[in-house]
C-alpha cells in the first residue's frame, strides 16, 4: 500500500468487475440490438439492421424521441432559469437562513423519485388542488387536465432535477470574488446590469454543467413520465420497458435503448468539450 | 461583504421553496386521511391508513431487503474504490486519465439502458432474478459516487506524511493504517452514505432485474401506483418522507449536506 505499489495492481479487483459486470453487459445490449425478432419464434442469432430502420423510419418511434427531447429540452430551459436565481438568492441569504433554505433544496434529492413524482400525481389528480388554486386566483377558468400530459410530466420532472441545477451553480457562486459585485455597483451599474455583465458570466461554466446535467437526465429519465405520462405519453426510457417486459421484442427495445445512449453520450461529451475550451481555466476550478 | 435580497428575489424564493415543498406536503397530507380513497384529510387526522401498512408485509419486506441491499452494495463498492482511488491519487502513470473516466462512466449510462443489459446479461448467465445479480448491478451502479467521494479525500493526502512515518520506523501498512486510512476516513464515511442512498432510491434499473423475491421498496412503490393510487401507498411514501428527514438532520450534523452533494470531501 506503499506510492510505490503498481496502481493497476491496486485497481485490479475494481477492472475485473468492470469488466465481467459493466463491459460483458453493455456489449450483449448492443450485440442483441442487431437481432432478429420473430412473433412465434422469438429472438432469432442474425444480423439486422432491421430494429434500427424501423425507429428511424416509423413514425411511431420518431414521435417517441420527438417527446423525449423535447420535454428533457423544456425542462433543461426551466430548471436553468430556476435553479440558477434560486442558486443566486440562496447565496445572498445570511445564514441561519442560508443553511435552512439549502438543505430545503437538497433535501428532496434523498428523497425516492418515485415518491415525489406520486406528490404530483396526487397534486394533477384526484383532489386537483391545483385546479383548485388556479381557479381560486384567476388564472384559468375551466380545469386543465395534468395528469397524463406532456406539461404535467415536464412539471414534475422540474420538480425532481432543479436541485442539480441548483448546486451545480451554487459551487460556481461560492467562487465568486464579492468584490468584483460590490465594484460594478460602486461604478453605477444597476443591479439588473450587475447581474447580467458581473455574475452570469462568471458562474456560467457552472450554469452550463448543470444544464447538460439535468438535459442528460431528464432524456433517459423513467419513473415520472411512467406515472404521470401513463401508457399513452411514452418516451424512450417507458418504450423500452415496455418492448422488454410487455411485448417481449428485446432486439427492439435494446435498438431503443442503443439510440438512447449514442445520443446522450453525444451530448454530454461534445457540450463538456466545448465547455472545456471555452472557459478551460474557470471549469476545472468548478468542477465539483 | 453581505449582500442582501431585493423584494423580488424574496418573493421569487418564496415561491420556488412552495413549489419544492408543495408534493412532499401532499403526500404527507393525504396520508392522514380517514377515507378509503385519495382524499385530503377533512373531518380529522387518522392514523387508519398507517396501520394498515404493518398489515400489508409486502412494503415492510422490501424497506427490509433495499436496507439490506444498500448495505452491502454501498459496502462493497467502498472495498473496490478505496485501492482504486490511492492507486489513481497518489501515482502518475500512462492510462490514468483513461481509467479515472472508465470508472466514473456509468454515470453517463441511463439507467434503463443498465437494466436492460443486466436482464440481457444474468439471463445469459442463468442468474435472473437472483439476489447475486442485484447485488452486483447495485454494486457497478453506486460505484462511481463512492470512487468519487474518496478520490476527492485521497487527492488532498500529502505523501510526505506517509513518508515521514515509515522513516521514523513505521512499517508500511502501519502506515497505511495509522496515517493513510485515518485521514481518508471523511472521503470513505460520505461516499459510503451517497452510495447506499443511490443504491435504495434507485427505480429505473432494479425494475429490469427484480424478481418477486427480490423486490426493492422502490420497485414495490411503483408497481403499486401503476396499478392504483391509493392512502395506503401514500401512507408508505409518507414515511419514506419522514425517514429521510430524520436522515437529512443526522447526515447534515455529521458529514454536512452540501459536501455531500457538492462533491468536496473537505
Amino acid at each position: 500500500m506503499t506510492a510505490r505499489t503498481n496502481p493497476w495492481v491496486l485497481s485490479a479487483p475494481a477492472l475485473a468487475v468492470y469488466a465481467t459486470f459493466l463491459v460483458v453487459p453493455m456489449a450483449l445490449v448492443f450485440l442483441i440490438s442487431f437481432f432478429d425478432f420473430q412473433f412465434y419464434g422469438g429472438m432469432q442469432a442474425t444480423f439486422t439492421w432491421k430494429n434500427y430502420i424501423e425507429i428511424f423510419s416509423d413514425g411511431y418511434y420518431y414521435e417517441i424521441y420527438a417527446r423525449t427531447f423535447g420535454v428533457a429540452a423544456a425542462v433543461t430551459l426551466a430548471c436553468l432559469v430556476l435553479g440558477t436565481a434560486e442558486a443566486y438568492v440562496l447565496s445572498r441569504m445570511a445564514n441561519p437562513w442560508k443553511g435552512l433554505f439549502l438543505m430545503v433544496v437538497l433535501g428532496p434529492l434523498l428523497i425516492s423519485v418515485v415518491v415525489r413524482t406520486l406528490g404530483w400525481a396526487l397534486l394533477f389528480g384526484s383532489t386537483g388542488l391545483i385546479n383548485k388554486a388556479l381557479m381560486g386566483i384567476g388564472i384559468i377558468s375551466t380545469p386543465i387536465d395534468l395528469m397524463y400530459s406532456n406539461l404535467g410530466v415536464a412539471i414534475a420532472l422540474t420538480h425532481v432535477l432543479v436541485p442539480f441545477m441548483v448546486i451545480s451553480v451554487w459551487a460556481s457562486l461560492q467562487r465568486i470574488n464579492p468584490a468584483t459585485e460590490a465594484a460594478a455597483l460602486s461604478l453605477g451599474a444597476s443591479q439588473f446590469t450587475v447581474i447580467r455583465r458581473v455574475i452570469v458570466p462568471q458562474v456560467m461554466p457552472g450554469i452550463l454543467s448543470g444544464a447538460i446535467m439535468v438535459f442528460a437526465m431528464a432524456a433517459s429519465s423513467f419513473a415520472t413520465p411512467a406515472i404521470i405520462g401513463g401508457r399513452r405519453l411514452k418516451n424512450v426510457a417507458t418504450a423500452a420497458y415496455d418492448e422488454f417486459l410487455n411485448t417481449l421484442n428485446w432486439p427492439l427495445g435494446a435498438a431503443l435503448a442503443v439510440v438512447l445512449l449514442v445520443a446522450t453520450v453525444v451530448v454530454l461529451l461534445s457540450a463538456n468539450r466545448i465547455i472545456e475550451r471555452r472557459y478551460g481555466a474557470v471549469f476545472n476550478q468548478a468542477g465539483g | 461583504m453581505q449582500f442582501r435580497n431585493g423584494p423580488i428575489g424574496l418573493v421569487f424564493h418564496t415561491l420556488f421553496i412552495l413549489f419544492i415543498l408543495a408534493p412532499i406536503v401532499m403526500v404527507c397530507a393525504v396520508a392522514f386521511t380517514s377515507e378509503g380513497f385519495i382524499s385530503l384529510p377533512s373531518g380529522g387526522l387518522s392514523l387508519r391508513w398507517f396501520r394498515a401498512i404493518l398489515d400489508n408485509p409486502r412494503f415492510v419486506d422490501a424497506f427490509w431487503f433495499s436496507l439490506g441491499l444498500g448495505t452491502l452494495s454501498a459496502t462493497l463498492a467502498i472495498g473496490l474504490a478505496v485501492p482504486s482511488a490511492l492507486a489513481i491519487a497518489r501515482n502518475r502513470f500512462r492510462g490514468r486519465e483513461a481509467l479515472v473516466a472508465f470508472f466514473l462512466s456509468p454515470l453517463m449510462i441511463p439507467h434503463v439502458v443498465l437494466g436492460l443489459a443486466f436482464l440481457k446479461f444474468f439471463t445469459t448467465v442463468d442468474l435472473a432474478g437472483t439476489y447475486f445479480g442485484l447485488v452486483v448491478a447495485h454494486v457497478i451502479l453506486v460505484m462511481p459516487y463512492a470512487l468519487r467521494l474518496v478520490l476527492a479525500s485521497a487527492a488532498g493526502i500529502d505523501p510526505a506524511l506517509e513518508r515521514a512515518a515509515q522513516s521514523l520506523g513505521a512499517s508500511n501498512w502501519t502506515a497505511f493504517r495509522r496515517v493513510v486510512l485515518p485521514l481518508l476516513l471523511p472521503g470513505v464515511v460520505s461516499g459510503w452514505v451517497i452510495a447506499f442512498i443511490t443504491s435504495f432510491d434507485e427505480l429505473t434499473m432494479s425494475i429490469f432485474i427484480a424478481s418477486p423475491s427480490t423486490t426493492t421498496l422502490p420497485v414495490r412503490i411503483f408497481l403499486h401506483i401503476e396499478d392504483t393510487i391509493d392512502p395506503l401507498v401514500t401512507a408508505v411514501s409518507a414515511v419514506l418522507i419522514y425517514v429521510t428527514i430524520i436522515a437529512i438532520f443526522i447526515l447534515d450534523r455529521v458529514v454536512g449536506l452540501e459536501k455531500l452533494f457538492v462533491g468536496k470531501g473537505r
